[in-house]
């Protein structure tokens, strides 16, 4: 099979002495680091930390969906699995997953800066993000929440007796982190660029990044302010959403959802940045319609904004509201298909190589079309009404979420592991990795569309008989998916030590990224690039390759 | 982008290539430095619209829905106090403005002045709001199990709905009368919050200056500062109206 991959000769190549990574030595000199590559690195082992452990109550929860009765636990306990398996994907894995990692370590060099524009405030959204987990975890270990990730009141502000405050602080915390990352990527865009980096010169990643921190800064302070007002509720015992008080539970949701709406398109949109990316480098062509996705990256994020109450429609809101929010919800499809669309004419008569990046990139295409489209049964009020509450909107979201989203940070990590670390990562078994997390995603989650199709509801531990086949299945597609998961784990960690050395492009990708050191100096760039190319320009790099030959020759 | 360059590098060694000490090594000049700084202010101060913006949704709908409870709310709060307090934030503001056209003109005197009225302002802005929130708790006004409703069903009981001329009301909509209350304490309670944690930073603040700080041309700082003490001033320029003014004459 042909390969794009370039490595310098290995017999006298040398992981440059001086990067970001030996610059400095000791414990405190990463846990005072104001450089973001190395807070990427800490994101990177916290985030990896929470991701298994939200896989493991992923897998206890399927251990238990086993067998139709509530055996392996209770049924208290099983809420409780459940909602802390959701908030630690989503708040400690999803929402920080590729903005925190990769796009703290590439949005700088990628647009020739030496670092974001407040290194600080980016060490100090790591520690709140820590801080918030640390919360997370205490909660789970002195005894859980059960109100599922949504905090629904009054569940949550009068019956649950589980550790809703401590939890709801917990995101709070973890809220600001994400707050403090996006507004560091807006400015930095904004006045970070190096000379002649233009915005339509910017590479899709930055893009993608720049409207998912748009969504990030105006949507978590409201997920805060509702957080808060159910933390007060609980205490003092304030009426915002009390009924018997005046107060109205909807109120709840409508504040809750206008965060968490928008927070699906802060998990997406950082994955399809990557996309662009490792499409674009795959099939050796310049992004189709490049303005396009740039600004249908900001449109996902506008219209984001507008979508909330699709998540209300059997909460009682009013039969026009439910009209007008399903008609906006078709809306989003558009910015979306634009990608999609978009990223199959960058692959006609591109010449595509197979690499592990691109696999995953061609799991993120299908499954995240798939979460796309069954979106549309949810945002059409008729099917919603049958569909909301059933394991088919556990399959939907865990196709965007897990098969697009989660897809999306593999391929990153695998495209950008020789610039982070300076090695490859070894090819057969990752490419092996991303066959295996494609079928054993499939397994556990395309039964589960069926299940919520045949009326099984969510969130219960026991369920009747008749569906325990599919849930067989389900379970044992989850076991194939976390070997995939362990895979890169050994891998990447293995590759560290005995990788092939990878020099600066083993892609021969035109990102800034790719034409410095890997790993890179602690600066970055020795002198600040001048950007005269445009962006995706794969000429200007052979062109430069030639230049370097006849230099040296 | 000269003026300002040359500005802050001429009292340095002269020649155009050095730069001020204070100049981070990720930016390229003084002056990216600091828009950089105001811009990631103005971006932070967005956010805290958004977080305001929640209870004021909330305002919003309970007072449409629950109007009579709102106007005999808003008829327990003191006109006095109240705008005894704005004036005091207004001033703050202006002292606050004082002091960053000080540290812009490196008068040292100036600047500690000034930011030790806005201290002084501030500190007297909670000092009255603990009067206040004072008083509600003696008239079981604070939401939870102590909340009484006795003032709204029984006006002649209490001296200012009695002041005011409120009719008796139905217990169903004076019970309302503590989602008013309710949100009358979040919101004046962030707002407070946000009060505490600017007290907190003007203190650093001053013990600088004290000491010399903010003459060297580095004041993104104070300038920051400015504008996070206008927006909390700015807020309560909207809470005043709507929790204590708006329903004053029905």
């Amino acid at each position: 099979m042909s390969t794009i991959v370039s490595l310098p000769d290995q017999s006298t190549a040398r992981v440059p002495k001086r990067n970001y990574l030996t610059n400095e030595n000791g414990l405190l000199s990463w846990l005072l680091t104001g450089d973001h590559k190395r807070i990427a690195i800490l994101y990177l082992i916290s985030i990896t930390f929470f991701f298994f452990i939200g896989g493991a109550l992923a897998g206890v929860i399927r251990l238990e969906l086993l067998t139709p009765q509530s055996d392996l636990m209770a049924a208290d306990t099983y809420n409780k699995v459940f909602t802390m398996h959701g908030v630690v994907m989503i708040f400690l894995f999803l929402v920080p997953s590729v903005p925190a990692t990769l796009g703290n370590f590439l949005i700088p060099i990628m647009i020739g800066a030496k670092d974001l524009a407040f290194p600080k405030i980016n060490l100090l959204s790591w520690y709140l993000y820590l801080a918030g987990g640390a919360m997370t975890l205490a909660a789970m270990i002195t005894g859980g929440v059960d109100t599922g990730w949504t905090f629904t009141t009054p569940m949550s502000t009068h019956f649950s007796n589980t550790n809703v405050i401590t939890t709801g602080l917990a995101i709070f915390v973890a809220g600001f982190s994400s707050i403090f990352t996006g507004l560091n990527f807006i400015v930095t865009v904004h006045r970070m660029r190096a000379p002649g980096m233009t915005w339509f010169k910017l590479p899709l990643f930055v893009w993608a990044h720049y409207a998912a921190s748009i969504l990030m800064v105006l949507g978590t302070p409201v997920l805060a302010i509702t957080l808060v007002l159910v933390v007060l509720e609980r205490t003092i015992g304030i009426g915002v959403f009390d009924p018997t008080k005046g107060g109205d539970p909807i109120l709840f949701q409508h504040l809750f959802w206008f965060y968490s709406h928008p927070a699906v398109y802060i998990m997406i949109l950082p994955g399809m940045g990557v996309i662009s990316e490792v499409i674009s480098t795959f099939s050796r062509k310049r992004v189709f319609g490049y303005t396009a996705v740039a600004f249908s990256s900001v449109a996902i994020a506008v219209f984001g904004f507008f979508v909330w109450a699709h998540h209300m429609f059997i909460m009682g809101v009013s039969n026009y509201a439910v009209l007008v929010f399903s008609l906006l919800t078709m809306l989003v499809a558009v910015p979306s298909a634009i990608k999609i669309f978009n990223w199959a004419f960058t692959l006609y008569k591109g010449s595509i190589t197979f690499e592990t990046p691109m696999l995953y990139a061609f799991g993120f295409m299908g499954l995240f079309t798939i979460g796309g489209l069954t979106g549309v049964f949810l945002g059409t009020s008729g099917t919603d009404i049958h569909l909301t509450e059933t394991y088919f909107i556990v399959a939907h979201f865990h196709f965007v979420m897990v098969g697009g989203m989660l897809m999306a940070f593999l391929s990153g990590i695998h495209f950008w592991w020789p610039k982070m670390t300076g090695r490859m990562y070894p090819e057969k078994i990752s490419q092996l990795a991303a066959v295996v997390t494609f079928i054993g995603f499939n397994f556990t989650f395309f039964p589960q569309f069926l299940l919520g199709m045949l009326g099984m509801p969510r969130r219960y531990a026991a369920y009747p008989a008749e569906f325990q086949v599919l849930n067989v299945f389900s379970t044992a597609g989850a076991s194939i998916l976390g070997v995939g998961y362990l895979l890169p784990m050994i891998y990447l960690v293995w590759s560290l030590k005995y990788g092939a050395i990878a020099g600066a492009n083993p892609w021969q990708a035109t990102g800034l990224e790719w034409q410095i050191q890997s790993p890179p100096l602690t600066e970055n760039f020795t002198t600040i690039p001048v950007v005269t190319q445009d962006v995706y320009d794969y000429e200007w790099l052979e062109r430069q390759k030639e230049h370097e030959v006849t230099h040296v020759g | 982008m000269d003026s300002h360059a040359v500005a802050t590098t001429a009292d340095a060694h002269g020649h155009e290539h050095d730069h001020p000490a204070y100049l981070r090594h990720h930016f390229v000049s003084y002056e990216q430095q600091t828009e950089t700084a105001s811009f990631g202010m103005w971006l932070f101060l967005l956010t805290e619209i958004m977080f305001f913006g929640g209870l004021f949704t909330a305002y919003l709908i309970y007072r449409n829905w629950y109007y009579p409870a709102f106007v005999a709310g808003s008829h327990q709060l003191s006109i006095t106090l109240g705008s005894f307090n704005t004036l005091l934030l207004i001033t703050s503001s202006f002292t606050m403005a004082m002091g960053v056209w000080s540290a812009e003109t490196k008068r040292h005197k100036g600047l500690v002045w000034s930011l030790i009225a806005t201290l002084i302002l501030g500190i007297g802005f909670l000092g009255i709001k603990t009067v206040e929130y004072k008083e509600k708790w003696e008239k079981h006004h604070i939401p939870g199990d102590t909340f009484s409703v006795q003032s709204f069903v029984n006006p002649s009981s209490d001296a200012e709905a009695k002041a005011a001329g409120d009719k008796p009301m139905g217990l169903d909509m004076a019970r309302k009368t503590e989602v008013y209350f309710s949100l009358y304490f979040a919101m004046t309670g962030m707002h407070a919050l946000h009060m505490i944690i600017g007290i907190a930073l003007l203190c650093g603040m001053l013990f600088k200056a004290v000491r010399g700080g903010y003459m060297d041309g580095n004041i993104a700082f104070v300038e920051n500062f400015g504008l996070y003490w206008h927006f909390v001033d700015i807020v309560w320029i909207f809470l005043f109206p709507l929790l204590y003014l708006i329903s004053r004459h029905q």
